[in-house]
């Protein structure tokens, strides 16, 4: 009797339900605010088709405006990338699953094996995604932070454990450094952005720092720490005294304050540019074959305007592809990635530093090979 | 309790045993896709073990450390070296602190749907409550984080300041507070719904007539609930709980936004970065695993699921020794 | 005789039928005088605050009843008043996270929550675009939970009956045992589990929706058993000997009088199911990926679900990611509700009368 009741409520809501998603579909093509041009920039080549690619998180961002801006240009080409993480998409690129991977990180020998032998030749590194890394801080009443990498070592390894430290104050003179407990904070995933801020800081401060390089936080610390990004910047928000490190496009969008980090002698606030700078003055990665642009981050450079904590992230490809049409859609696609206007795209929605015009002309000769 | 629990509910009666040997095809038919379904789910199970264990044994082999006793947790590299006793020890933590605080709320919110308040009320709080079953365990994470953290600082602080001696509430109380006690808090709030929603329909099934005969002797509301309803409800209840800890043992996201892991053995329950659950680490480190480390996770996966397994054989003793007491 | 002159003492005044007991008003009164009373205390030593005074206010009314009942009603009535205070505290306190949970979603929810997110899927849309819906994850939810519900029902139940009508011996036991092993199992891997499966079966990424459904079926088969278990088991014996000693085939007896006896817990049961698994986020990553676009089968490349919108877009950091994923949580809920209610009424038509 009276479900009888909640029968007619139940009548009204999934009539109203059904009413309101028979008629669904997808939104009108993006209009608002993003910088999504109409059509692809010169010299790139709509190609048609399904793209599956997957991998690193940290791309996610950037992929998704590539991704949309791609696919409005080129109606008849699909793009789909699973932020799996960068494991995942290498294995996933291996076993043929997927035609591109975003990788963190360069492959080992083992993995460079396996995905030559899946793609029937090579498999090469393109660096098209370069975002800086940002020391975030919540602390009350102060907004700005001259770190040198010692102390955000010795902050990380919890040997600086107050704010009203010497090492802290020494670097900052006009600041007014409460007595309070830092808390630092760490990504509790494992993702290339604790690898290479780890890298970072083994690096620099070898002598603060005592750790292993990986994409784990050591575990010895005990320490505060978030899931992702986004976990990080919950957890610096949520109280006081903490302080993290985070992709830096979560900067602006949460509206932290970030730290200026120690080089040579002057304090640097990351900047797309400053982190463009170090992948230029970085050498090759040792070991990787001609034509891959694998490269190893030289972070202890001193030369001025250089931000040296930097994730770089890759896009994997085959340099040939047995399917002529999946080979054409690669090239167009990461062609596009590569154009000022792809840079430009990621750079305004994921904040990541635009690619310098050398590493540019590198790529493209190697995409040169794959329309073939 | 003889009396009151009518004597055959585990063995319902057989049909008449067939002197007529022919048996009904229908009958046939029926049992036997019965049976299937049942071997059916074993052959699941079986499946997902031997699963687990091919995928577990290449870590294994090569783990350089003792499995079952380290607390370190290194796959990768080299020389990997993991244990898992820091990760039991921490999923354990969680999960029966969740249970202690959940059950018996959950207890009580039944009694009160079944039998304190008004028809009306009650039906309406029955259904709130299978509605909030429902919400993922990602808002309940997010929850936790926005509005769970903020209010339970202060009263964690408190904890530490009036009852800082006892060893378990020892400071430094973390901020932002997320900690194996809060992780277990939201575990609870997310269990409780389950918990109740099985107590509720358990107590609501106790016979009418047990209940009418004790208040008919002249027991008041609460004594007949104790020789009545809790007696009748035990093992629903029972099976309620270990619904609840099946889902808290395995909890990945919420635990995982909450609490900042750590791997250390020891019952600071304010303090953060000391625990760490099982399911938890699967899900931070599976997706930028290498092929070693998704064997080592793997590994962590297939021991929890035989925590599962002793908690499942201790809970069926635990009810049946209780059985031969009562009746 | 003296004997005669002083008439035994009724033994034990309370048993009469006409003992003392506090009047109807009584708890009402006394919670309103402890409320006044710690209100005025409070406000004196100038501490006031809500959550002092509600506790306060409960303890000095749990013991004031309970000394009045006992020193009026008798020791046990005390106790039962005591207990009837402690299960409406037990209960408003259990409720203060469960309404924050469901008030947080709410509010939050409504932000985005219109037409136009319902009907929009998320193709083409970049994150922090003010844009963009949940209709392809509404989809998928609806599909990927139906096809696991298909799969589990039919072998829960059937194994549950198995359970209860059939079951003796060691398969059974083996079945009762190993499905509380099965409820332990953790969603994540199952999810594994599955995608294992599949990349055996054909291939690798090859993610499609039914993988997912069968991934929440390996959660989502112990649920029904355990569930309908315990409800079967509580239909009285009577009632089968009543339909045996009418020359009613045993199958028939279960399908006409043992089931639809029980229908009401069972459908409860599986909506608990339902439940557990309509917010699974782990093993749907990793089975049946994640789009932004439309799709409709099942059988066919990604699927997503809204927990999985959900993950992602808090994932994704900022405002309006979060309101997405708020509303899209809060359109969870309500889908949830409507098939409640569904079942609900599922059960009422079923249901024989009964005198409850």
């Amino acid at each position: 009797m009276k479900l009888s009741k909640y029968g007619k409520f139940a009548g009204v809501a999934l009539a109203g339900a059904l009413a309101l998603s028979a008629c669904g579909g997808d939104p009108e093509p993006a209009g608002g605010g993003s910088a999504s041009p109409a059509a692809l920039p010169e010299g790139v080549e709509c190609a048609p088709g399904t793209l599956n690619a997957g991998g690193a998180t940290s791309q996610e961002l950037a992929m998704n405006a590539w991704r949309s801006a791609y696919q409005s240009a080129c109606p008849d080409a699909t793009v789909n990338y699973d932020p799996t993480g960068s494991g995942a998409g290498r294995t996933n690129f291996a076993d043929g699953a997927i035609a591109l991977a975003g990788s963190d990180a360069v492959m080992d020998a083992e993995e460079q094996a396996a995905a030559d032998e899946r793609c029937g030749g090579q498999a090469v590194h393109l660096p098209l995604y370069i975002s800086p890394i940002a020391v975030i801080f919540n602390l009350e009443g102060v907004d700005e932070l001259n770190l040198s990498p010692e102390v955000i070592a010795g902050i990380f390894n919890q040997e600086i454990t107050n704010w009203n430290d010497e090492a802290i104050a020494a670097d900052n003179p006009d600041a007014e450094l409460p007595d309070l407990e830092i808390t630092p904070v760490n990504r509790s995933d494992e993702s290339g952005t604790t690898e290479n801020f780890v890298a970072y800081l083994s690096a620099v401060a070898p002598d603060a720092w005592p750790h292993e390089v990986s994409g784990d936080w050591p575990s010895e610390l005990s320490s505060q720490s978030g899931q992702g990004s986004a976990g990080v910047v919950t957890t610096v928000q949520g109280g006081n005294g903490t302080i993290g490190y985070v992709d830096a496009s979560q900067v602006a969008a949460n509206d932290l304050s970030s730290a200026r980090v120690g080089v040579g002698e002057e304090f640097v606030e990351f900047s797309p540019e400053a982190a463009a700078a170090i992948v230029d003055s970085s050498p090759a990665a040792e070991g990787v074959a001609e034509g891959d642009l694998a490269i190893e981050l030289d972070y202890t450079t001193e030369e001025a305007g250089v931000y040296p904590i930097v994730l770089i992230s890759y896009e994997i490809i085959c340099t040939s592809y047995e399917n002529a049409e999946e080979g054409a859609l690669v090239q167009s696609f990461v062609s596009y990635l590569a154009s000022e206007d792809g840079q430009q795209v990621a750079a305004t929605e994921a904040g990541s530093a635009p690619i310098s015009e050398t590493t540019r002309e590198n790529v493209m000769a190697v995409l040169e090979g794959l329309g073939a | 309790m003889t009396t009151t629990q009518p004597p055959q509910t585990e063995q319902p009666a057989k049909p008449p045993p067939g002197r007529r040997t022919r048996r009904r095809p229908g009958d046939l038919v029926f049992e036997n896709s019965a049976r299937l379904s049942g071997v059916l789910i074993l052959v699941i199970l079986a499946a997902v073990a031997v699963f687990l264990l091919v995928q577990a044994l290449p870590a294994l082999s090569e783990n350089q450390g003792n499995f079952l006793t380290d607390t370190e947790w290194a796959p990768s590299g080299d020389a990997p070296s993991f244990g898992v006793a820091a990760l039991v020890f921490g999923t354990l933590l969680a999960a029966v602190l969740a249970l202690v605080i959940a059950t018996p709320v959950a207890v009580g919110i039944a009694l009160f749907i079944s039998h304190y308040a008004p028809r009306r009320l009650a039906s309406l709080l029955g259904y709130v409550v299978d509605l909030l079953a429902a919400i993922p365990s990602v808002v309940y994470g997010l929850w936790g984080i926005t509005w769970l953290m903020p209010q339970i600082g202060p009263f964690f602080e408190g904890l530490n300041r009036y009852l800082g001696f006892i060893p378990i509430f020892a400071g430094p109380v973390a901020s932002p507070p997320r900690t194996i006690l809060t992780a277990s808090i939201v575990l609870a709030v997310m269990i409780l719904p389950i918990v109740t929603a099985v107590a509720r329909e358990v107590f609501l099934k106790t016979p009418t007539m047990h209940e009418e005969a004790a208040l008919a002797l002249g027991a008041t509301r609460w004594e007949m609930i104790r020789m009545a309803v809790l007696p009748f409800g035990r093992s629903g209840v029972i099976s309620a709980a270990m619904l609840g800890l099946g889902r808290a043992l395995g909890e990945t996201m919420a635990v995982a936004m909450v609490l900042s892991p750590g791997l250390l053995i020891d019952f600071f329950l304010l303090q953060a970065g000391h625990h760490q659950t099982i399911a938890a680490l699967i899900a931070l480190q599976f997706p930028e695993a290498s092929t070693l480390q998704v064997s080592a996770l793997i590994a962590a996966g297939l021991v929890l699921f035989a925590i599962t397994l002793v908690v499942n054989m201790a809970a069926r003793y635990i009810v049946s020794r209780r059985k031969e007491f009562t009746e | 005789m003296s004997t005669l002159t002083t008439p035994p003492a009724a033994p034990g005044a309370g048993v009469s039928l006409l003992s003392r007991s506090l009047p109807r008003w009584a708890p009402a009164a006394t919670l309103a005088g402890s409320a006044a009373v710690v209100a005025a205390v409070l406000v004196a030593v100038g501490a006031f605050g809500l959550a002092q005074w509600t506790v306060l206010s409960v303890l000095l009314f749990a013991v004031t009843i309970t000394a009045a009942s006992a020193s009026v009603e008798g020791g046990r009535r005390a106790k039962d008043r005591l207990v009837t205070t402690l299960v409406y505290v037990c209960f408003g306190l259990a409720m203060i996270p469960l309404v924050s949970v469901l008030w947080t979603t709410v509010q939050n929810g409504v932000l985005r929550l219109d037409p136009y997110f319902l009907q929009t899927s998320m193709r083409n849309v970049l994150a922090r675009d003010d844009a963009g819906g949940a209709y392809h994850a509404i989809m998928g939810t609806l599909i990927v939970t139906g096809w696991a519900t298909v799969i589990s029902v039919p072998v829960g139940l059937m194994t549950a009956i198995y359970l209860v009508e059939y079951g003796r011996g060691r398969l059974a036991q083996a079945i009762t045992f190993f499905v509380d092993v099965m409820t332990g199992i953790p969603s994540i891997v199952a999810g594994l589990f599955i995608a294992a499966l599949w990349l055996q079966l054909f291939g690798a990424g090859n993610f499609m929706g039914f993988a997912g459904s069968c991934a929440l079926s390996v959660l989502m088969i112990p649920v029904v058993v355990r569930s309908s278990e315990e409800m079967l088991k509580l239909v009285p014996n009577e009632l089968r000997e009543a339909s045996y000693a009418l020359g009613v085939p045993k199958w028939r007896t279960i399908v006409k009088v043992v089931l639809p006896t029980s229908i009401a817990g069972v459908t409860t049961g599986v909506m608990i199911a339902i439940a557990r698994i309509i917010g699974e986020t782990a093993p749907l990553l990793v089975t049946a990926g994640f789009t932004d676009s439309i799709n409709f089968n099942a059988f066919d490349s990604r699927m997503i679900t809204l927990p999985v919108y959900v993950y992602r877009q808090i994932s994704q950091g900022g405002q309006i990611p979060f309101e997405r994923a708020w509303a899209a949580a809060l359109t969870l809920i309500v889908i949830v509700m409507a098939l409640n209610l569904l079942a609900r009424l599922v059960s009422r038509i079923f249901a024989p009368r009964t005198g409850r």
